[in-house]
């Protein structure tokens, strides 16, 4: 076991450094850097000093070598935009997309599961019927159309909830802020929450479906039909629990692009996270935010796979030893 | 005679299509009585496996019991509300399948299985089921059974899992025990041992057994009586002496012509022509008479009703005749 840690580990690694390097020849090949600081009137000697400052004439090994040994420390630079240091300003909208990407993947759980489920088991009734209409909805439906459909009738039309922003949120420790202490802030999240979320709810949905089918098809649950055992034991205790295997993995990486792609949901709902900032960042030609952002949501993607594949051995006794034997 | 513990008459079950109603079952009647094992054989797709599904309550649609009773003990099984069925399968009937690499789930221990099983039957603690199942598991001769109840599946054998199929099937002491090709997936060397096992735990507990199987071999050695299906009708069913060496149906004769013996001559072994009807192509009057090499005008007009004959019955005109001629 700790020797399959220790080596997803190193490939982890092993990705991080080649997204790191595909962050850093963003600064090489999008534009002279030194354009992007100086004032148009600078001299060259001005030029050529700023360049000699900041390294920019060392050989390209050693400057990315620089950069990644920053990174590693969290230090990704000063925005051009902001003239901020850019770990700050992602830090201060990262609580708002986290709380953002878990109530949508909570959601997408919570709810998906369980249609999933019901439309497996009642396959004829018409619920089951209505739930599976709606999911291709779900599945089809753009993001961005999602929201503004849900703006319109819940914030314009009915006035219920707000129709941007974080609501009023508390501030927990030095560096969290959080919106789930006041009623305004959880209010806030919910018609974001469900955009973000509907693709993935509808996702599990039809995935916990057509694997509770497959399974139900299965001789051990025949077998545990023939043992006399409650219709609920089998539903739950049996099939449920071999269909969660692939639902794990997917959910897994839902949750990646969940937060990575927040950009859009963030967007239409003036979400102060930190897919707005990289939309803007990307407006403004801002490379310490875009490559930053890469590098953070490449190192969510490859902790949420380390996560998923431990998770397996949880749940499936049959991949402990193939884990273990790797 | 004491009271069957299976007493099947007249079942019919129907499996609706789109093409239409197929018969898989039509009119088939048995006894199974305490302790005796029932053997069912016939070809591929002759309705051996849907009896056993039927007795067991678990046909499931499209397919469904169209007709006739089934009697456990002389109460009517077959029409029982869901709920009251399933207190039923595991408890007075069990099962076992074909395949032990797939019969057992693949996420929990077999000990978690038996355990279930058992408090789901039995009014025991978990400490007790678990002390039962350590016990079951020895008698089916699974070694060192307190170390391993705690393995998965996947950690046995196919022939240990089989093992464990019939320990969970034997747990909560059924009055009967549906064998479905107990043995058809396992290696020819481990076979006569489960069968074996299936035999002397039954004998030991009295417990009747109707034994699924396409293997004549696993027959003559097992069963007390023998029931050859064909098209979902019993052809023949009789002691399994009489049967195996003085079969009187046609299609038995055929059967049984067709087993390769150790010491017989090396003669061509019989074959039957042709194959079984598909389900939607039932013939009219004996299903058999397309491919009976003793067919007469009446074989294909009517169907013929199971007759007495020799301490056993059988579903064939020629000893009608043979009574007719003798009664004149």
């Amino acid at each position: 076991m700790l020797a399959f840690i220790i080596r997803r580990l190193v490939q982890s690694i092993g990705v991080l450094l080649a997204v790191a390097f595909i962050a850093f020849a963003m600064f090489r090949f999008v534009g002279d850097p030194v354009n992007q600081i100086v004032s148009i009137e600078a001299s060259p000697e001005e030029r050529a000093q700023i360049r000699e400052s900041l390294g920019l004439n060392d050989p390209f090994v050693v400057q990315f070598a620089r950069y990644v040994g920053r990174a590693a420390q969290l230090d990704f630079g000063i925005s051009y935009q902001f003239r901020q240091p850019v770990t700050k300003l992602l830090g201060e909208r990262m609580p708002a997309t986290l709380e953002l990407a878990f109530v949508s993947a909570v959601f997408a759980l919570v709810v998906g599961i369980p249609m999933g489920v019901y439309t497996a088991l009642r396959r004829d009734s018409w619920l089951a019927k209505l739930f599976q209409a709606v999911s291709l909805v779900g599945v089809s439906l753009p993001t961005f159309l999602i929201g503004i459909l849900l703006i319109y009738v819940f914030a314009v039309t009915l006035g219920w909830l707000p129709s941007f922003g974080r609501g009023e949120v508390v501030r927990i420790g030095d560096w969290w802020t959080t919106g789930f202490l006041t009623a305004s802030g959880l209010r806030a999240l919910i018609l974001p929450s469900i955009t973000l979320g509907m693709f993935q709810m509808t996702l599990i949905m039809r995935l916990v479906r057509a694997e509770m089918l497959e399974v139900l098809r299965t001789d051990y649950i025949k077998f545990a039909r023939a043992r006399g055992l409650t219709r609920r034991a089998i539903n739950f205790g049996h099939a449920l629990k071999n269909t969660l295997v692939p639902v794990i993995t997917i959910t897994g990486l839902q949750l990646g692009s969940i937060i990575a792609f927040a950009i859009i949901t963030e967007t239409v709902f003036q979400w102060p996270g930190m897919g707005v900032l990289f939309l803007q960042a990307v407006q403004n030609v801002d490379i310490p935010i875009m490559a930053a952002y890469l590098l953070l949501i490449a190192f969510l993607f490859v902790v949420i796979n380390l996560a998923v594949d431990l998770l397996y051995a949880v749940v499936d006794p049959r991949l402990k030893v193939s884990v273990r034997a790797a | 005679m004491t009271q069957p513990v299976l007493s099947v008459r007249d079942l019919k079950v129907e499996f609706v299509t789109r093409r239409g109603v197929l018969k898989a079952i039509d009119g088939v009647s048995f006894d199974i009585a305490p302790g005796e094992v029932l053997g069912v054989v016939g070809e591929s797709g002759a309705g051996k496996s849907v009896t056993g599904s039927a007795v067991i309550g678990l046909i499931e649609p499209p397919g469904r019991i169209a007709g006739g009773e089934i009697r456990l003990k002389g109460e009517r099984i077959d029409n029982l509300p869901p709920e009251a069925m399933r207190r039923i399968r595991g408890k007075r009937i069990g099962m076992i399948f074909q395949d032990p690499l797939t019969s057992l789930n693949p996420l929990y221990t077999v000990g978690e299985q038996l355990v279930e099983t058992i408090r789901t039957h039995l009014p025991l603690s978990a400490g007790q089921a678990r002390r039962r199942a350590i016990d079951l598991l020895a008698e089916v001769g699974i070694p060192a059974p307190e170390r391993r109840i705690d393995g998965y599946p996947h950690e046995f054998s196919g022939g240990m899992r089989q093992r464990v199929v019939i320990a969970l099937a034997l747990c909560a002491e059924p009055e009967l025990v549906i064998a479905d090709e107990p043995t058809t997936a396992l290696d020819v060397s481990v076979q006569a041992q489960i069968i074996t096992l299936i035999k002397r735990l039954c004998a030991e507990r009295g417990t009747a057994v109707m034994l699924v199987t396409h293997d004549m071999g696993v027959i003559a050695e097992t069963a007390d009586r023998v029931a050859v299906m064909y098209s979902g009708r019993i052809a023949e069913i009789g002691p399994v002496r009489d049967v195996v060496k003085r079969p009187l149906h046609p299609y038995a004769v055929g059967l049984m012509g067709a087993i390769p013996s150790l010491e017989g001559q090396a003669d061509r072994l019989v074959q039957i022509r042709g194959s079984m009807p598909r389900l939607s192509a039932i013939p009219p009057g004996c299903a058999f008479h397309p491919r009976c090499e003793r067919a007469f005008a009446r074989c294909s007009v009517d169907r013929p009703s199971p007759l007495d004959r020799d301490g056993r019955k059988v579903a064939c005109h020629l000893y009608d005749e043979a009574q007719a001629e003798a009664a004149s």
